[in-house]
């Protein structure tokens, strides 16, 4: 990441897809004909290209794609009802039945984690979508209106950001209470997302100031076109790469967060099938009967950080190397 | 550069205030009463009258406006007030904690650096070869594992297949090292692992850039004698942004123990800012947010110091 | 006599305790390492309530009689040699120890029994005491001499020779009293078996032997280490070794891994617990103001099965009213099972509960059940109510909240809560104590539920005054059947108490009360 926030970048604006994929495809030949390169880049999809040229990023947008598929079918594809009590099976070890044991109300382990995927992907993505995307808008406002509104959202943006996150989270949380609409804590989304804006707001600060720095901005004002118009054709299609690439980045810091979150108590609270709740508390006084309890949840976890993670960064390898987040 | 020394300088005080107001008013709107728990949170038969005199004592009863004004008060000439919940002064016990907690915190980012600079290096010289690939799996992987979660695996496979707990107690390095680090080398390898692969990935990230610059290429072209050389010269270019994440992370990290001081129930900070919170000891929790925000406010600050130094073009914005 | 009697035989003939008969002779000196999984605030023993404060304190301190935990609940005398009642119940006289010394030096006589509960009982400004109400009932304390001393009530109360012998009742030096009333809030000193050395805060608590103890030849140890660690830590370090014991209580799952890891090194020891779990119903909200919705919930909980199933998982175990199953004045089980929600025909049950929701228009209720963000148990015995409530066709969310957002939610004079999980525990087993969960609410600063029922009230102050056992416990019992009838407060399942030591550990014997028996005059160590 690029801690100053006072660096205008030169960034050049996110041609890197189309020259790769110039680059990428053969020269163009005619049989018994003289060697012409006409190098007409052959339209492959972006997405096939990006497959080919980022074989981690691929593995990981599989990973998220599959916990997706099981967060939005986990009615159907769980065994079992996660709630579902059983005071006679308790802490049964991975069996046929069974697939990862049952934990110590006798529920099913892999049920809770399919349905757990809900609540890790729900608050990841809304949680990183918010925070992104009020960050983003932040940004560009700052650098685009300058002046002393861009020193007051800077100090705004500093203040934030100079709290630790599991304090602010905690602190949001701590407020606010809970907040559930729709089986969704909003409030909980709301304390993951914050920490973000301040993050996201700056990156997107940085590439919205090398855009306004160009004349053409101050040709459009001159010539009497808005604000809003301005920014929405000019400023945002430069900002859009490293907005994607920060909210692919954070959904994978937001379910670290609200992992954490669960563990310390503030999160998601029993019976609700989450996997830092899964982790807290029971999982450690039943290690020795029942390590299937502590173990899956964590590896869960892990993976699903692990492909956002692995996703984002072939994104950003992808669209700009360049920029340092 | 005197200027722009002077207007960060400047900059800094209403960051602060804010910080301060901010914090007073969350814990505020926190809810909870941190008399109410003293006295009622064990099911104590306590009449009304004396809970509200301990709300008095403790000043909780004045207008907001006024609490906040002594409290800022108080800070300014160095008092930190007292505790809600011990009665003792503030400063007194974060001083007997913060020992431990900056020595964790210091051995995490030790490690994290031995680890990055060399994997960072090989995974950028390598670029998209297997050892890239393997260093960056792994890295990633690192940034992924909660490190709660591999902090308690950590003390269950010690007592599982050692069966050794480490020390109970903090004792002081110089009193005796060997306890001392016995007890802190856990929770350093727990927290470090997750600093070393953002340190990793930062040193692979700016590497790569550096390397893509023109001097390099220069040298690349006049063979490979120049290339060590100027392979040197740009892993030293690469330092800069890579000691700044890591200067960073490290104020990222005093406040980011909480959850891992839980784990190996180590007496630091932020088991101290947990237990403050689940008290509602007000005076506690503001000072520990506050002094955890100056320590990233300053340390921001040195840093944008050091890169207005070495890159002349950001103080002329 | 039989207010004697009716103290001193208040017998758990079922207190099947395991208490080993430590027939060895005990060896002196070594220090006992324990963990304690809380830290209190300050020093003072009449302002805490917590087992946080006993554990590491107790042993700093005398008091003027105590519990004989070989033959609990057999009262004995800490400070006082002997005492006599007269045979009205008003007047207790106290015979005290000679030759008893402070930490200081200073010589210990009746004005310091006095000072103490003077205090107790009438704290001066700006002092805390959490048992003004327990001494209510005390007219005034004589000094004729030294080692005598005279407590005159001003009515009959059964419970207070049981009184005195509250561990939280430590005899402070009056001079040091005189000179500042405040001074046990942040010093030591007492008159018990071990001197105060030092307290790091957030990490141990260390106190030594006190050469001058009155029992000569006790304290067996040399000091002890009181280590404050919590939860998982806390077991792992049990499992290790490094601590010997944790004092207050561990979960079946804790149990096992403990003796899984120690094999036999560790000894365990079982008791019921002097601590239940109650739900309690915010009567100013609709619909929990109508008791017949109050008494469908109550009926809903399988409380037998319950028990059964959750004592595997949880520190809950025994199915008792509002006293602890097995102690003299509790309702026995034949009785028992004849009371509202106690009933073994849980069918029969649930479609009373359904009739009587139907009959308040409450069918579908929906609600929230607010419980501690403790796992143990309060977790386990929340998910299990949760699911007895699903079981008659009722909807409800649980929300386990922080201690201070949960007294938040339950404070009096506003109460936001539907339904809480709370708990109520004691020192000891006296209706007294018990009983002030259930009373009205501008008797009992206890009562969360906001009800105000004159009938309890009256029940209460008859059994209060109550001498003879039989009578005592009769008035108990309709106490009991009219609560759940009425249902404003509910006792669900007492809790179980399950103490591992490390078999090093000699000495220390159990008891129903997680506050007695932590002075560690009689502790040693067999290595």
């Amino acid at each position: 990441m690029n801690p100053s926030q006072s660096n205008p970048q030169d960034e050049p604006l996110p041609l890197g897809a189309l020259a790769q994929a110039a680059h990428a495809a053969p020269a163009m030949t005619l049989p018994g004909a003289i060697q012409v390169d006409y190098r007409i880049p052959k339209r492959r999809h972006p997405l096939v290209a990006f497959m080919r040229q980022q074989p981690l990023g691929t593995a990981g947008l599989l990973i998220i794609l599959l916990m997706v598929l099981a967060a939005i079918f986990a009615p159907w594809v769980a065994p079992y009802d996660p709630l579902d009590v059983d005071y006679a099976g308790l802490l049964a070890p991975p069996s046929p039945e069974h697939l990862l044991g049952t934990d110590n109300f006798g529920r099913d382990v892999l049920s809770r984690i399919i349905f757990g995927s809900q609540t890790a992907l729900a608050v990841g993505f809304l949680s990183s979508l918010i925070g992104s995307t009020i960050g983003a808008v932040i940004g560009v406002a700052s650098a685009y209106f300058g002046g002393i509104t861009d020193l007051i959202i800077q100090r705004l943006m500093d203040i934030i950001l100079a709290f630790p996150i599991i304090v602010l989270a905690l602190a949001v949380v701590a407020v606010l209470g809970k907040n559930v609409i729709f089986g969704i804590d909003w409030n909980l989304i709301m304390a993951i997302g914050l920490p973000m804006i301040p993050k996201v707001a700056r990156v997107v600060r940085s590439s919205a100031l090398s855009i306004r720095e160009m004349p053409y901005i101050d040709a459009a004002r001159t010539a009497g076109f808005s604000h809003v118009r301005i920014i929405f054709r000019h400023i945002v299609p430069n900002v859009v790469a490293p907005y994607l690439i920060m909210l692919t980045a954070f959904v994978g810091q937001a379910i670290l967060l609200e992992a954490s979150l669960s563990f310390l108590g503030l999160g998601v609270t029993e019976p609700t099938a989450a996997w830092g709740l899964m982790l807290s508390g029971s999982a450690i006084d039943f290690y020795e009967q029942a390590p299937w309890m502590i173990v899956f949840p964590g590896v869960a976890i892990s993976l699903a950080v692990f492909a956002f993670n692995l996703f984002g960064d072939s994104l950003r390898d992808w669209l700009d190397p360049r920029i340092k987040i | 550069m005197l200027r722009y020394i002077v207007q960060r300088l400047l900059l800094m005080i209403p960051t602060l205030l804010g910080v301060a107001i901010l914090v007073f008013l969350m814990l505020r709107l926190m809810g909870g009463d941190p008399v109410e728990v003293m006295l009622r949170g064990e099911g104590a038969n306590v009449p009304q009258e004396i809970i509200e005199a301990e709300r008095v004592r403790l000043g909780l009863d004045k207008p907001i406006v006024v609490q906040f004004g002594r409290w800022l008060g108080g800070m300014l000439t160095g008092d930190f007030g007292v505790s809600m919940w011990t009665g003792n002064p503030v400063s007194h016990e974060i001083a007997s904690r913060l020992q431990l907690s900056i020595q964790v915190a210091v051995m995490a980012t030790i490690l994290a650096v031995l680890l990055a600079i060399p994997l960072g290096t090989l995974s950028a010289l390598y670029k998209d070869t297997w050892i890239d690939h393997l260093i960056r799996v792994v890295s990633i992987a690192g940034l992924g594992i909660p490190s709660f979660w591999l902090g308690m695996i950590i003390i269950l496979l010690l007592l599982s297949y050692f069966h050794w707990h480490p020390p109970l107690t903090f004792t002081p390095l110089l009193e005796n090292p060997r306890e001392n680090l016995l007890q802190l080398i856990w929770p350093a390898l727990a927290v470090g692992y997750r600093y070393s692969s953002v340190a990793t990935r930062m040193m692979r990230s700016t590497l790569l850039e550096v390397l893509q610059e023109d001097y390099i290429r220069t040298a690349r072209a006049k063979g490979v004698y120049e290339r060590l050389v100027v392979t040197r010269h740009a892993l030293s270019n690469a330092m800069l942004p890579v000691v700044t994440v890591v200067g960073l992370e490290f104020a990222f990290l005093i406040g980011g123990l909480v959850v891992t001081e839980q784990v190996f129930n180590l007496n630091g900070i932020g088991k101290l800012f947990v237990q403050a919170v689940a008290r509602s000891d007000f005076t506690m929790v503001q000072s520990l947010v506050l002094l955890v925000a100056v320590f990233f406010i300053v340390v921001n600050f040195v840093i944008d110091m050091l890169y207005a130094w070495l890159d002349p073009r950001i103080r002329y914005r | 006599m039989k207010l004697r009697h009716a103290a001193l035989a208040v017998a758990v003939a079922s207190l099947a305790s395991a208490s080993p008969a430590w027939a060895e002779t005990p060896k002196s000196g070594g220090t006992l390492t324990f963990a304690v999984s809380a830290e209190p605030p300050n020093f003072d023993c009449h302002a805490q309530s917590s087992f946080a404060f006993i554990h590491p304190v107790r042993p700093h301190y005398s008091t003027l009689l105590k519990f004989d935990t070989a033959n609990y609940p057999k009262i004995v005398g800490d400070l006082a040699e002997s005492w006599t009642v007269s045979p009205d119940g008003l007047v207790f006289t106290f015979k005290l120890r000679q030759n008893v010394k402070f930490h200081d030096g200073s010589a210990f006589s009746s004005a310091d029994i006095k000072a103490t509960y003077d205090r107790l009982r009438n704290p001066p400004q700006g002092v805390r005491s959490l048992r003004v109400e327990s001494y209510a009932d005390i007219e005034s304390i004589d000094t004729p001499d030294a080692q005598t001393v005279v407590f005159k009530l001003s009515k009959p109360n059964a419970s207070m020779l049981a009184n005195f012998a509250s561990p939280w009742d430590c005899v402070y030096s009056a001079a040091k009293l005189k000179e500042d009333p405040k001074f046990p809030e942040r010093h030591i000193l007492g008159t018990g078996p071990f001197t105060f050395v030092e307290h790091q805060a957030g990490s141990h608590w260390l106190g030594k032997k006190f050469d001058g103890y009155f029992e000569k030849g006790k304290p067996y140890l040399d000091g002890y280490r009181a280590v404050f660690m919590g939860g998982a830590p806390m077991v792992n370090a049990l499992a290790a070794g490094q601590v010997l014991a944790e004092f207050r209580g561990h979960s079946p799952a804790d149990r096992d891994r403990l003796v899984k890891a120690l094999g036999d090194k560790a000894v365990v020891l079982e008791s019921p617990w002097v601590c239940s779990l109650v739900v309690s119903f915010n009567t100013s909200k609709k619909p929990f103001d109508d008791a017949r919705v109050r008494r469908a919930l109550s009926l809903a909980v399988d409380r037998w099965t319950g028990a059964q199933a959750l004592q595997k998982i949880a520190l809950v175990r025994h199915v008792g009213g509002v006293l602890r199953p097995g102690y003299e004045l509790a309702t026995p089980e034949e009785e028992l099972v004849k009371l509202p929600g106690f009933s073994r025909d849980i069918k029969a049950a649930r479609e009373e509960a359904r009739k009587l929701l139907k009959e308040a228009g409450a069918e579908n209720l929906t609600f929230k059940l607010t419980n501690r963000n403790v796992a143990m148990p309060y977790t386990p015995v929340g998910v299990f109510l949760i699911d007895q409530w699903r079981q008659i066709g009722l909807n409800v969310q649980h929300e386990q909240l922080e201690t201070r957002l949960y007294l938040a939610a339950q404070q009096r004079g506003n109460p936001t809560y539907d339904a809480a999980l709370d708990f109520n525990c004691d020192f000891m087993d006296e209706p007294n104590l018990q009983l002030m969960k259930y009373i009205s609410a501008d008797r009992s600063a206890l009562n969360y539920s906001g009800h105000t029922d004159r009938k309890l009230d009256e029940l209460y102050d008859k059994q209060s005054g109550e001498l003879d056992k039989a009578k005592r416990a009769a008035l108990v019992r309709e106490f009991e059947r009219h609560l759940l009838e009425e249902a404003y407060v509910i006792p669900t399942i007492w809790w179980h108490r399950i103490v591992v030591l490390h078999k090093q550990l000699k000495g220390w014997n159990i008891t129903p009360s997680h506050y007695v028996g932590q002075d560690l005059t009689d502790v040693w160590l067999d290595e």
